[in-house]
């Protein structure tokens, strides 16, 4: 189905206060009637399913929201979005925080604060309104303009806390992952564990030998990990890096990666795909 | 503000501004005043003795001038060595050696710049001082020992003024300390995530139903007025006036977050006059929705209930929400709870206490058990 150049961009809005979520849409509808706001989602994890589903071209998304947070809910989306569809505008919308403007100044991501001051909305919107305009003439997201997409998020996400509300005291590198299983607990020292794998509120751990399960969100986990060794390739899997035996890139620009010692292939999102460039 | 360094891990001329600048600032002062001390000590040998002020003159400096510099570079290296070779000994905590080993310093600085300064003094001035020992050993002690005299004055005088800065110095910091805390406390209060948010409602609202707005401002002012008077230290308010402050909190927090919230408040008449320190609910009521029930998909309730059990107020604070984290126990370590307990052990000392704890069906209780005045 072939995207017409006239079709009107779509948006969705991501706000747990539904007062405010309102007088965005209210405000939006006056600078920019054209633009058709197809949802209002009331927490990340329905803004995840509810973009996935409409395909938004721009989203509006509060950082700080019950469930997954602003950052975690783009980055799932980014992650999970159609291979053939361009990659949808993110504006981040914060009430305050010192730390994340710092970020979306240096990532150069687009964000409004609340309260929305009119003429800044005026102005993200003839930005937004710019972009899909250059999209249009000449589509494709390819090489640079993709990157342009990815990097403001990869910076955000590489904060120490992204989004969350709680600021955690930083935390030595663990050295050794201690998981259940039964009535034993297994030892296993983190320089042989060749990856980490999200499973809802816990994490996997695979070594050559045995897979253990340990309490702890992959959130609070990579903190702890030395970045250098460790790869995160998608927002569920952290990997040893020299454990990678090679990366493999498919006719749709997936990548997965053969491991060293483990017989299953794990996936690489977009977002990381630029760590396996040849040198 | 950098924080300052632990105290006892660094040598007093390195803290403050720990620069080659201040160092030199020292030296440059003590050597000033060691000078001072020459020109007044050659004036007094002039009247006494009545020789050429200009020779008393050299003489007096060269020698002063000597002795301070060994003095002040033999304890600067005997402090330097303490620093090296046991860094947690008292002597390595500041450039100052302790009395024993500065008192060597002094001995053996004065000697040798006597001996160094006298033929400093000789070279310049073209005379002879060991003419002094054509009357025999006296003249010579005797110029030793007021010497030393005056080496001991004055390394004396320096030492306390050192002493002074130093208490001047920590004294401030701990000011700075005081400083913070309290700006820490206020900002942890006026939380700005919840100021912002609720202007933006406020915002919204006045053109949208402008009375409800018109209410809503009522409350945000007087919890505004209610926080900045708590933090200026203003005594105890009886428990109903701590209910109608965390009252109006929830009802800004009720417009923000819609029907994710309910609330439940309930104060026994008997109770209502009894005087608590302000703001003392309100930090729990906060962290209960702030880390309780705003990440909670589906939010949940708030119930904040006194009671009186036996010769103790019992208020606790109930939420429905996502529960205490296992790991991080951020909520009992955390600032506010922190700052609960501080205000409690200030004002009520060991009778008072606060426990956090998961509530039974999921959600976290947090407890104030407070003693009754006897009656």
């Amino acid at each position: 189905m072939p995207e017409t150049a006239a079709h009107a961009a779509t948006a969705l809005i991501a706000e747990d206060e539904s007062l405010l979520a309102e007088a965005l849409r209210a405000e939006l509808l006056a600078q920019w009637p054209q633009l058709d706001v197809l949802a209002i989602a009331p927490d990340g994890d329905a803004a995840l399913q509810q973009a996935l589903a409409l395909k938004p071209d721009v989203l509006f998304l509060d950082i700080r929201m019950p469930g997954r947070s602003g950052l975690e809910a783009a980055q799932a989306i980014v992650e999970d979005w159609p291979e053939d569809r361009p990659l949808p505008l993110i504006v981040y919308v914060t009430a305050y925080d010192q730390y994340a403007l710092q970020a979306f100044e240096t990532a150069a991501a687009d964000y409004l604060l609340k309260p929305v001051q009119p003429q800044r909305l005026a102005a993200t919107c003839r930005r937004l309104q710019a972009t899909l305009a250059q999209r249009v003439s000449s589509p494709g997201p390819h090489g640079a303009a993709l990157d342009d997409l990815l990097a403001p998020l990869r910076a955000l996400l590489a904060r120490p806390d992204p989004g969350g509300p709680v600021s955690h005291a930083p935390q030595g590198r663990l050295q050794v992952i201690q998981g259940g299983a039964g009535n034993t607990v297994h030892l296993v020292p983190v320089a042989q564990v060749i990856y980490f794998e999200s499973a809802d509120k816990y994490v996997r751990v695979v070594s050559q030998e045995r897979e253990l399960l340990i309490r702890q969100s992959m959130r609070d986990l990579i903190p702890q990990l030395d970045p250098t060794v460790f790869w995160q390739v998608h927002r569920g899997t952290v990997v040893r890096a020299d454990a990678i035996e090679t990366a493999t890139r498919d006719d749709t620009g997936r990548i997965t990666l053969k491991l060293r010692g483990r017989p299953e292939k794990l996936a690489v999102s977009r977002l990381y795909a630029h760590l396996f460039r040849a040198m | 503000m950098s924080t300052p360094l632990p105290q006892e891990a660094v040598p007093l001329h390195m803290t403050g501004d720990s620069t080659v600048h201040a160092a030199i600032r020292h030296v440059a002062s003590r050597l000033a005043a060691t000078v001072g001390v020459c020109i007044v000590i050659a004036a007094f040998l002039t009247a006494m003795r009545g020789a050429s002020i200009s020779v008393n003159l050299v003489y007096s400096l060269c020698i002063g001038v000597c002795c301070y510099s060994f003095i002040d570079g033999a304890r600067f290296l005997s402090a330097r060595w303490h620093w090296r070779h046991a860094p947690g000994s008292p002597e390595a905590k500041a450039s100052w050696p302790g009395w024993v080993w500065m008192v060597s310093c002094v001995v053996l600085g004065t000697v040798c710049g006597y001996a160094v300064g006298t033929r400093l003094g000789d070279l310049i001035t073209g005379m002879s001082s060991s003419m002094l020992f054509r009357y025999g050993w006296r003249p010579y002690a005797m110029t030793l020992a007021f010497s030393l005299l005056v080496a001991i004055t004055c390394t004396y005088f320096f030492y306390a003024r050192a002493r002074i800065a130093a208490i001047h110095a920590k004294a401030e910091a701990a000011q700075r300390v005081v400083a913070q805390t309290q700006l820490k406390l206020l900002e942890s209060q006026l939380e700005p995530h919840m100021l912002f948010n609720t202007l933006a409602n406020l915002r919204v609202l006045i053109a949208l139903d402008p009375p409800r707005a018109q209410a809503m401002l009522d409350r945000l002012i007087a919890f505004l007025r209610a926080t900045l008077s708590a933090s200026r230290g203003a005594g105890m308010h009886p428990l109903s006036a701590e209910f109608e402050r965390t009252c109006d909190y929830l009802a800004l927090m009720q417009v923000r977050m819609g029907e994710r919230l309910t609330t439940q408040l309930e104060l026994p008449d008997e109770l209502a006059a009894q005087p608590v320190p302000p703001l003392l609910l309100q930090p729990l009521v906060e962290n209960a929705i702030q880390h309780g029930l705003e990440p909670h998909r589906g939010g949940g309730r708030i119930h904040v209930v006194a009671s009186r059990e036996g010769n103790d107020l019992v208020l606790s604070v109930r939420d429905t929400g996502a529960g205490l984290d296992p790991r991080h126990r951020s909520q009992g370590t955390g600032f506010g709870t922190q700052q609960v307990r501080e205000r409690l052990a200030t004002v009520y000392g060991a009778r008072a206490s606060f426990t956090l704890e998961p509530a039974e069906g999921g959600g976290t209780r947090a407890t104030l058990r407070l003693p009754l005045p006897q009656a």
